[in-house]
């Protein structure tokens, strides 16, 4: 199926005010969906024998930083008899107003390979996916303060005595770095 | 572990990794059993907690991240080029598989996909393919090992050898190379490569069918792997297995074939998926004889790239193979995935890039054994202890590429 006949059996399916935004020019075109019905669009994208997205390629969290205020789920996803792609997207606020991690809808119970990528967005990113069965950090140990891939986040000096940042050696022994690219 | 009597690092410890199942809500009978993270049968920094009531294994929970390097951090802080030496150390066993799929994931964004000369794309097949041969010999080799015979491990390792020396005259490195740039190469294959790399794979197609006779047709070997580990076809598709993994389940999946990328699908290859042969389809030991098998197929297209890089595309003085490299490399503002099948399986990449910087402005990277190895508690599943070991190296994980 073509992107835009996907797009159409979402919002046959759904009604049109599920697709936020779109982009059918970029080189992967991807849909963007409300955040709150995410888990539908997909349980629908994987059992409907039209589409039949049965295999998740990846979960990605992105962080937009403070400036523009939001976070990025991208779900890749792939039908291996219809050798078909489709991205989706569904993006929200970075944090809730009372301060906690927002709620994005879990696909778990779709895809089982999306509970480790999962885990590993809410350990990096901080996005708090509702109704998964085991919301845990992945790489970061489960003491570890903050979620390391956000633009904001600040390196702890120590982490149990054990120092964190090396960045004064650099400077010390007069190593400029690779990192002075614009 | 009791906490009141430990010392504070044992304290610390707990609360860095602590146990998912509590030893006081156990079923009588059962026991907790740690392995890892440095138990040899765990390929590296693997630990898992096991339940077992007697020796019958009732649940398996992995905990990774223990080799957690950041990587998606350092590729945000660097151009393209530069992360290509991180790329390498993902999957350190098969670095050119990796570079190839970094490489070709940041030509697709800057549209030079298809545009490389012809003995460039060779080349990367070539040294890729014999990569994917020592990941696939240590792979089987070690899995020999841990179940108990010592022999195949030698003589995989053996062979590797040559593998590795080929790859440390083309690049200077045995093991992590940064040889495939992007837009091009290193450098052209050294004078004489080509030959001696004929004799190489000459040389090895009786090993292979030794192989076949000291391992994969060994009675023990058998005994061992057949009906052990059944990881059903529905189960791997929706935990996201690829690669081996896939296939052992049967499904003639294979990005080289499906995605058919860079001179794929020129070159002629089949697909060995498992059927079963030994036991039931998707048990170990298919995994295992799908790898032995690929290292067959590897072979082949090893021959028709020589041939290639020997007739058609061969080497002229004024070659040079980093003619297309970009010196300056911004793509165009956009997001791309990109995936591509290393010998643990399908590889991705994806980068949004702003168009104003020439780092990615997020970089992540889907990882093959992290999904491959997530499948574990289904599998492990009411296994014997001792098979839980040979089911953990049928996954043939990397840790590196796995915690990233």
């Amino acid at each position: 199926m073509s992107f835009e006949e996907i797009k159409a059996l979402i919002s046959n399916k759904f009604g049109p005010e599920i697709i936020l935004s779109e982009n059918a020019q970029a080189p992967q075109p991807f849909l963007v969906i409300q955040t709150e019905r995410i888990a539908e669009v997909c349980q629908e994208l994987f059992s409907n024998p039209l589409t039949y997205f049965d295999f998740l390629s990846c979960l990605t969290g992105l962080d937009n930083g403070p400036e523009a205020g939001n976070l990025e789920v991208i779900y890749h996803l792939y039908s291996i008899p219809y050798d078909h792609h489709l991205v989706v997207k569904v993006i929200t606020e970075r944090n809730t107003p009372t301060g906690d991690l927002p709620m994005v809808p879990t696909v778990t119970g779709i895809w089982r390979t999306a509970d480790w990528h999962e885990r590993e967005a809410y350990d990096l990113i901080g996005i708090n996916f509702s109704g998964h069965p085991d919301l845990r950090r992945i790489l970061c140990v489960a003491d570890w303060e903050g979620h390391p891939l956000r633009r904001d986040y600040e390196w702890p000096e120590y982490y149990h005595g054990i120092k964190v940042r090396y960045d004064q050696h650099n400077e010390v022994n007069g190593f400029k770095g690779e990192n002075q690219i614009s | 572990m009791d906490n009141k009597t430990s010392s504070p690092y044992t304290q610390y410890l707990l609360q860095a990794e602590p146990n998912f199942f509590n030893p006081d809500n156990l079923k009588p009978g059962e026991m907790l059993i740690n392995m890892g993270p440095q138990h040899p049968s765990t390929h590296g920094v693997l630990r898992l907690e096991v339940i077992t009531d007697g020796e019958i294994v009732t649940d398996v929970v992995p905990h990774v991240g223990y080799m957690h390097r950041c990587f998606e951090k350092h590729a945000e802080t660097r151009a393209y080029n530069l992360t290509i030496p991180y790329v390498d150390r993902l999957d350190y066993l098969a670095a050119m598989n990796s570079e190839h799929v970094w490489a070709m994931g940041v030509e697709k964004m800057l549209g030079l996909d298809g545009k490389l000369p012809k003995r460039v794309e060779y080349i990367r097949v070539l040294v890729s393919e014999l990569n994917r041969i020592a990941s696939h010999f240590i792979a089987i080799g070690t899995y020999a090992l841990d179940i108990g015979a010592f022999t195949p491990f030698l003589w995989m390792l053996r062979d590797r050898e040559h593998i590795q020396r080929l790859l440390e005259w083309i690049s200077g490195a045995r093991l992590l190379y940064n040889y495939i740039w992007v837009g091009g190469l290193y450098y052209d294959l050294p004078v004489g490569f080509e030959e001696r790399c004929r004799e190489f794979i000459n040389y090895l197609q009786p090993k292979l069918d030794e192989l076949d006779t000291i391992l994969l047709e060994n009675k023990i070997f058998i005994d061992r792997t057949a009906n052990v580990g059944i990881l059903p076809l529905p189960v791997a598709i929706n935990y996201g297995c690829s690669g081996p993994m896939l296939r052992g389940s049967g499904l003639k999946y294979d990005l080289r074939r499906v995605d058919g990328y860079s001179v794929y699908p020129e070159i002629e290859f089949d697909i060995p998926v498992g059927q079963g042969t030994m036991g039931t389809i998707g048990d170990c030991w298919d995994r295992n004889y799908v790898r032995a098998a690929e290292c067959r197929e590897s072979v082949k297209i090893i021959a028709q790239c020589l041939d290639q890089l020997q007739g058609a595309y061969k080497r002229t003085p004024d070659f040079d193979p980093q003619a297309m490299c970009p010196k300056k490399i911004r793509p165009k503002e956009q997001d791309l995935y990109f995936r591509a099948e290393t010998p643990r399986g399908e590889l991705g990449f994806f980068f949004r890039a702003t168009g104003k910087s020439d780092v990615p402005f997020r970089c992540h990277g889907r990882s093959p054994c992290f999904s491959n190895l997530s499948v574990l508690h289904e599998i492990a599943k009411g296994s014997m202890i001792a098979d839980m070991i040979a089911i953990v190296g049928s996954v043939d994980i990397v840790l590196g590429e796995l915690d990233r």
